[in-house]
């Protein structure tokens, strides 16, 4: 809001800062988002220089491993082999636990590995295969999957995004862009630890773009497909499931519009699941591979509810699996509903981004076996509204950021984790783009540099300090209480902004009527 | 709200992020210069300052000027707590552990920082408009060949520059006594950059040594005695130790042939090229042309000569020619001796070092691209030619970099340069609207009425560059196979030369019309 009204009052009076990014930012959507992705590609390359999770660790190696099993898996044995235990296949080393898109995506991609270097998939030779060649080949598949999924998904969600938001100026689509495709998580994640993330995030970003533009089958129809490439998109799915309900009871045959809806999610789901659709059993055989719930309600030291008041309340002890199960779901569902009932009350597209970060931020938080890399679900979401909700933006980026540290470092990522780090706060206070004007003085500022501090102390300390014998974790801990108190205050904030959205609405009316 | 615009906002931004780039290419491909690096820590660490010049322990000798010496005496101190193993003079011999790198990489990121105070300098005057500003200190900051040579390759080019860059600054406001004594300095750290020295004796002379007699005579002793202090730190010791002609040995090594390993694209590629024409064809007609023994990369020794037809090309006669194609620029400077055409002239003679040069390395580029960042404002054809010079120059190290992992890596970083630079040049000198503004202050200034193009010539020849590189990645494999190993480097030599003949002629019409 602040931000918006310093917009509207500030045209270029002098010759300083606010012209400097002008040679980029005047030009054309197009041109606009190839320098970007010159420059977002240029980062994802050289953070593609470090090392993989798992990097020289046997027996298990890490994700960078898993994947390249699953290209061995898909290529060399027939599809319904993939997610069954079978001499060839030992569920146990890495077995497939994705829905069958990661599977195709590790069928081609393992296709293009055997053409360039057949021993890296290599079905049994080649596990714990690790060289030059091979790491190049995999890392360039996942600059090919972003490239080819994500960076156009958020082209097209820029697109859609300035079109439709009124407030949206045209020197801030370059910000927003870059806020987006240089979301030092993501790029952390995908292009340093290994993964491929940015398939499910872009197949939902193509997904909402479509929805805010309207095209809500295709829309549905994409979203399914990131469900079947991660099932963890389902953090999304309360807030799509809601919006669009909340649409098609506004239209005049909501039975109808809902039944089409039903309709294409089913037809994808089917599709996709093509091969397994010939017997009950192999459908369940997939099915029970995609939810790991013999893994505990959480794992590691992850910022979410679970796993932080484990500290006081001994949750695997008290409990049985089972009604763990229905407790985190209670929990989960409970904490969706406030955002899912303002979406089906009011469907507006203000609401429903704000609902996707609601929702997955609720699923991070209180469901069943949540990893830290989930954080880059709420995070996807709350990019979307970087332009909007800059400074909750900002803050979660450094949290986020907090809460994967641990990970990264375990996997030797802590100089390309700094750079991007400093990379983001130099993009995000950019000159003359952008300031969080208006708050400087604030509680939340305050609140904000206090948390900020005890990040810097923390990242140090966890550096350079080893921990207490008795407390091996006690780095972890902090860091994760301290992750997790932040967490929830975002949240709070952005369901209170969700179900507040008449004010801003409002405002824009009265200010088009004073035009 | 916002801050008053300050001067250094644009140069510490792509400061700042160009740093947080370099942290990401640590781990990148580094040359044998590394090691040479690496050598000298220890050497200089572990040996009195009588043995630094006269130690044969790697073949690594040090063959730079005293004051690089203590440069790297300097930052040994800080290896040595890093690691001691870095500066072992035996057991650090091809160390490459992580502690090296790190320590090695951070210190030219930082030694840099001499490089963008020098931009900071050179674009602080009022003259320049924001956009400028920025445009400039990102050409300088972000000049990809430093990228290339600096910081991945591995050398200090970046810190070497910004000295350079520093003086002209200084020549620039008129300081001419301490711009002389920074390049005296700049001598005494590389040798190499003593093909400006004619042009800095002339300009000084001319410049610094007038008004009267009296006058003028005092001012050359204060400036001699300026330079013979500087020369004098850096020699003094090793006269003291009686190891001056160790040093002289060590720095102007005879025995190097022509042309570098990979052939720097400069005029005596042509002279070869003809050479080996003519050899060819004269023995098509039945001549007998007894085939040459030595290489053109190897030193003179006895009386063969590379050449099977022309003549042979001695290092004097190198010399010769690289001052003659200077005197233009002499002459000039000795007429009219203005500080606004210093970084021409200083850049044309490290154009005239590098096209006439003996021995020339491709990094050389570098000289001469990165000065003429300074003025590639200031007219639409200084735009143009810069355009085409930087990319020439940047192509032309590419093969320093050959492994497939920085492939990528390269061409994305030219390719965003390319793209900043036509959209940063194109929105400097927009054409029509500009147009508009001349007419209407009087239209002065005849080049601001013309927008920034390449031409039909130019486009022409950046898709000949294209069909270069494919050709060397692809083509060549495809049809040749492994024959005809050195053809690909050949064929970017000669093309790159062609692009630096057209940029010192393109110079050196430039000064000899200016007035």
């Amino acid at each position: 809001m602040a931000i918006g009204k310093k917009k509207s009052d500030n045209p270029p009076q002098t010759i300083s800062e606010p012209e400097i990014w002008s040679f980029i930012t005047t030009r054309s959507t197009n041109s606009c988002f190839l320098c970007i992705t010159l420059f977002a590609v240029f980062i994802r390359l050289a953070v593609a220089l470090h090392p993989y999770s798992g990097a020289n660790t046997p027996p298990m190696f890490g994700d960078y491993e898993a994947q390249r099993h699953w290209m061995e898996i898909t290529i060399n044995l027939p599809p319904e082999d993939w997610y069954r235990n079978t001499t060839a296949n030992d569920l146990k080393y890495w077995g497939l636990d994705y829905p069958p898109l990661t599977a195709y995506q590790s069928y081609f991609h393992g296709i293009l590995l055997r053409f360039f270097d057949p021993a890296s998939v290599a079905l049994s030779d080649s596990r714990g295969y690790e060289s030059y060649i091979g790491k190049l080949l995999m890392r360039w598949t996942v600059l090919m999957s972003d490239l080819m999924i994500f960076f156009p998904a958020v082209l097209y969600f820029v697109t859609v995004y300035y079109s439709w938001n009124p407030d949206g100026k045209k020197s801030s689509k370059a910000w927003h862009t870059l806020m987006i495709l240089l979301n030092p998580c993501l790029i952390l994640i995908d292009h340093g630890h290994f993964q491929y993330n940015c398939i499910s995030l872009g197949l939902t970003t193509a997904a909402v773009a479509a929805i805010l533009s309207n095209r809500d089958l295709v829309g549905s129809m994409l979203f399914c497909l990131a469900l079947n490439h991660k099932q963890m998109s389902a953090y999304y799915a309360p807030a799509f499931f809601a919006y669009l309900l909340g649409k098609c009871l506004r239209r005049q045959r909501p039975v109808v519009e809902v039944l089409k809806l039903g309709l294409v999610v089913f037809g994808t789901f089917a599709l996709v699941w093509c091969p397994y659709l010939n017997s009950v059993d192999a459908f369940l055989e997939v099915l029970s591979r995609l939810a790991p719930f013999e893994r505990g309600i959480y794992e590691d030291y992850v910022a979410n509810f679970w796993c932080t008041t484990s500290v006081a309340v001994k949750w695997k002890r008290l409990f049985t699996t089972q009604s763990l199960k229905l407790l985190s779901l209670v929990a989960t569902v409970s904490t969706c509903l406030p955002s899912m009932i303002q979406l089906v009350w009011s469907p507006t597209k203000h609401g429903f981004l704000h609902g996707l970060l609601n929702c997955s931020f609720s699923f991070y938080l209180f469901s069943f076996q949540v990893h830290e890399k989930s954080i880059l679900l709420p995070l996807l979401p709350a990019s979307f509204l970087a332009v909007e909700e800059p400074f909750v933006f900002q803050w979660f980026i450094h949290s986020a950021l907090l809460s994967m540290f641990p990970l990264l470092r375990r996997d030797n990522l802590v100089v390309p984790y700094a750079a991007l780090y400093g990379l983001f706060v130099l993009l995000y206070y950019a000159p003359g783009v952008r300031k969080d004007a208006g708050v400087s003085s604030s509680i939340p500022f305050i609140l904000k540099l206090f948390a900020s501090a005890c990040s810097l102390v923390i990242h140090i300390v966890y550096i350079t300090v080893t921990p207490p014998e008795k407390y091996p974790f006690l780095f972890e801990a902090v860091i994760m209480s301290l992750c997790f108190s932040q967490f929830v205050l975002i949240l709070i904030y952005i369901n209170l902004k969700q179900w507040a959205p008449s004010k801003i609405s409002s405002e824009a009316d009265t200010k088009k009527k004073r035009l | 709200m916002t801050k008053p615009p300050t001067n250094s906002g644009g140069v510490w931004w792509p400061a700042l992020a160009a740093s947080a780039v370099k942290l990401l290419l640590i781990p990148a491909y580094h040359s044998t210069d590394f090691e040479v690096h690496r050598h000298w820590l220890a050497l200089t660490h572990s040996l009195p300052l009588s043995r630094w010049y006269s130690d044969t322990t790697s073949q690594w000798t040090l063959d730079y000027p005293p004051f690089f010496a203590y440069f790297e005496k300097f930052l040994s101190i800080f290896a040595a707590r890093v690691d001691p193993t870095i500066t072992d003079l035996h057991r650090g011999l091809d160390y490459a552990s992580s502690s090296v790198i790190l320590f090695q990489r951070f210190s030219v990121v930082l030694s840099d920082l001499v490089l963008v105070y020098s931009a900071y300098r050179l674009t602080r005057s009022k003259n320049f408009m924001a956009l400028e500003r920025f445009l400039i200190s990102a050409l300088v900051i972000w000049a990809p060949g430093l990228f290339i040579v600096d910081h991945m390759h591995f050398q200090y080019n970046g810190f070497l520059l910004g000295i350079l860059l520093l003086s002209i600054s200084y020549l620039e406001e008129g300081r001419d006594l301490i711009g002389g004594f920074i390049f005296a300095v700049l001598l005494c750290f590389k040798h190499l950059f003593a093909v400006a020295a004619p042009v800095y004796f002339v300009y000084l002379f001319r410049h610094y040594c007038k008004g009267g007699l009296l006058k003028g005579f005092g001012r050359l002793v204060l400036m001699g005695s300026a330079v013979v202090a500087v020369f004098a730190a850096a020699y003094g010791p090793f006269w003291y130790y009686g190891q001056i002609q160790e040093v002289l040995q060590r720095m102007f090594p005879f025995g190097r042939g022509l042309c570098h390993a990979y052939w720097a694209p400069n005029f005596w590629v042509f002279y070869i090229m003809l050479d080996k024409t003519l050899g060819f064809l004269f023995t098509r007609l039945g001549f007998s042309i007894k085939a040459p023994t030595a290489s053109f990369t190897g030193g003179l020794v006895g009386d063969s000569s590379p050449f099977s037809v022309l003549p042979t090309i001695t290092p004097l006669m190198t010399f010769i020619t690289v001052l003659l194609a200077i005197s233009p620029c002499l002459i000039k400077a000795w007429r009219n001796p203005q500080p606004r055409m210093i970084s021409r002239w200083v850049s044309y003679a490290y154009t005239c070092g590098f096209l006439f040069g003996w021995h020339v390395h491709e990094k050389a580029s570098l000289h001469f691209v990165i000065p003429l960042a300074l003025t590639s404002l200031k007219s639409v054809e200084d735009a143009r030619h810069y355009f085409f010079l930087s990319i020439v120059s940047c192509y032309s190290l590419f093969p320093l970099l050959f492994e497939a992992q920085e492939y990528p890596i390269k061409v994305v970083l030219l390719l965003l340069h390319v793209v900043v630079m036509l959209y940063g040049f194109s929105a400097r000198f927009p054409g029509t609207s500009a147009m508009r503004d001349a007419a209407v202050k009087g239209g002065d200034n005849k080049s601001e009425t013309h927008a920034f193009r390449i031409g039909w010539l130019g486009k022409s020849y950046l898709i000949g560059l294209v069909l270069v590189e494919v050709w060397g990645q692809f083509l060549h494999h495809i049809i040749f196979g492994d024959a005809l190993p050195f053809l690909p480097l050949m064929i970017i030599s000669i093309y790159c030369a062609l692009g630096m003949l057209y940029s010192w002629i393109w110079q050196l019409t430039q000064i000899v019309l200016s007035n």
